[in-house]
């Protein structure tokens, strides 16, 4: 049977070459989950003979959430810098000099000054440990009154952030060398990887939106669209290179969403602040026009922020809720059950990956293009 | 007895509302296929943009319950 038909259009060729990289991802993701939950098996025995309850959200969020410390596997685990202002000094130490603890038990002692850590946060330590033995004063809720210093750390997302920066690099350095030295002739090894990608991107995202300007906006379009995929795909591994929940924090999205923001205000020309401040409405219509107009140039950017960050958080949740399964019924004949879904939604998951970097990079030209379009 | 979070009726709520949007959208479009497959790449990425649109809005729904439960 000739299956040449399904390459033809290029979305589809571009998910063919996309699925089969994703296919040793997907492999090491099965891999995984079954020795997480092995893993996470031992522990939660003995916090359900202590709480008898099984905390899913608590569970997921600790999961996607910051840390000042990189989980190796079992209790192995790599300290990473911690950079705290405090009273006009710049303490630094490892962050292993806590010992991995997480509830303010352990004072870690730095130039005079004390510091605990507790759900992921730095406290000035208090002088004495309350009855818990935690060096924090508590409120009713439970949450942590000392005061805190400014942290500056080095932590996990912000190490993933350094370290996409590395792939990113090296793949595109490696490309554009490919492209000068093979001018002319059929791309060869990495380059024939990207350069599908790359055209997808200004022919299918860039063309379409930002007409014959299309070149001025093309260096950014590339670099936020293959950011996000690299994260988000970064993000999917779970074990060491991996784990961080890159895209699925806020302040990464909120950056992407003000580059977008800025690119679109400052480039936007008489025609679109005319369209804002002095549409072709009778006068009257102002009053409700204009506030409106001027409220979705912001509106637009932070439907970007929440889009990325919401989508990307929401997959790992559902990835780790489906193998809470196993502890929330406490039995090991859910686990073939749970995984096989957790690898199936990791599976919808690269999909999404690539989806919402797609998704993210089309709607910022859609708004750039809306701002330096001609009149017509 | 039930017990539960009243975010979890939100959250199903939210999916109500972006499976009916989703599933319009996704029909529509494989009408535009049908009738004119050589339009079909261009059909799905218009169809992928206004998925996203819909599916935002479910999202937002979620993480609104989220921080209710939180």
């Amino acid at each position: 049977m000739d299956c040449s038909h399904v390459f033809e259009f290029k979305f589809k060729r571009l998910i063919v070459v996309f699925t089969l990289f994703s296919a040793f991802l997907l492999v090491s993701l099965g891999a995984n989950a079954q020795v997480d939950t092995a893993h996470h098996a031992e522990n939660t025995h003995e916090e359900t003979a202590k709480e008898k309850k099984f905390d899913i959200g608590k569970f997921a969020l600790h999961h996607i959430s910051d840390s000042h410390s990189w989980h190796v596997i079992g209790d192995t685990y790599i300290g990473l810098p911690v950079m705290l202002y405090a009273n006009g000094k710049l303490v630094t130490f490892n962050s292993a000099d806590f010992n991995h603890d997480d509830d303010a038990k352990v004072v870690v002692e730095k130039n005079g000054q004390r510091f605990v850590k507790m759900h992921e946060k730095i406290y000035l330590a208090s002088a004495s440990a309350n009855e818990h033995g935690q060096y924090v004063e508590l409120d009713e809720k439970h949450h942590a009154k000392n005061a805190r210093p400014l942290d500056l750390s080095l932590t996990k997302n912000a190490c993933t952030l350094l370290l996409s920066v590395i792939v990113l690099l090296a793949v595109f350095l490696n490309v554009a060398k490919g492209y000068r030295k093979n001018k002319g002739k059929s791309p060869k090894g990495l380059q024939s990887w990207m350069e599908p990608i790359i055209l997808f991107v200004r022919d299918d995202i860039a063309k379409p939106n930002l007409g014959h300007k299309y070149e001025r906006f093309m260096p950014y379009l590339l670099t936020v669209f293959f950011f996000i995929w690299f994260n988000n795909m970064l993000g999917l591994v779970p074990f060491l290179p991996g784990g961080a929940n890159l895209t699925g924090n806020i302040a990464v999205t909120m950056v992407l969403a003000l580059a977008t923001f800025f690119i679109t205000v400052f480039n936007g020309n008489k025609y679109y602040w005319k369209h804002i401040f002095m549409p072709d409405v009778p006068w009257w219509m102002y009053i409700v026009m204009v506030p409106v107009e001027l409220f979705g140039i912001f509106t637009k950017p932070i439907a970007l922020m929440i889009r990325l960050f919401a989508n990307i958080t929401a997959g790992h949740i559902l990835v780790l809720s489906l193998i809470c399964l196993v502890f929330v019924f406490n039995s090991l004949y859910i686990a073939p059950v749970s995984i096989a879904f957790a690898v199936f939604i990791g599976a919808i998951e690269l999909l999404v990956a690539f989806i919402q970097a797609f998704i993210f990079t089309i709607l910022s030209a859609l708004f750039i293009g809306m701002a330096v379009e001609e009149h017509h | 007895m039930i017990t539960g979070s009243i975010a979890a009726i939100g959250a199903g709520l939210a999916a109500i509302g972006a499976g009916l949007g989703i599933g319009r959208i996704g029909g529509s479009a494989m009408d535009g296929i049908a009738r004119q497959p050589e339009a079909a790449s261009k059909i799905q990425t218009a169809m992928l943009i206004a998925a996203a649109f819909v599916e935002a809005v479910a999202l937002f729904a979620v993480v609104v319950a989220l921080m209710g439960n939180g």
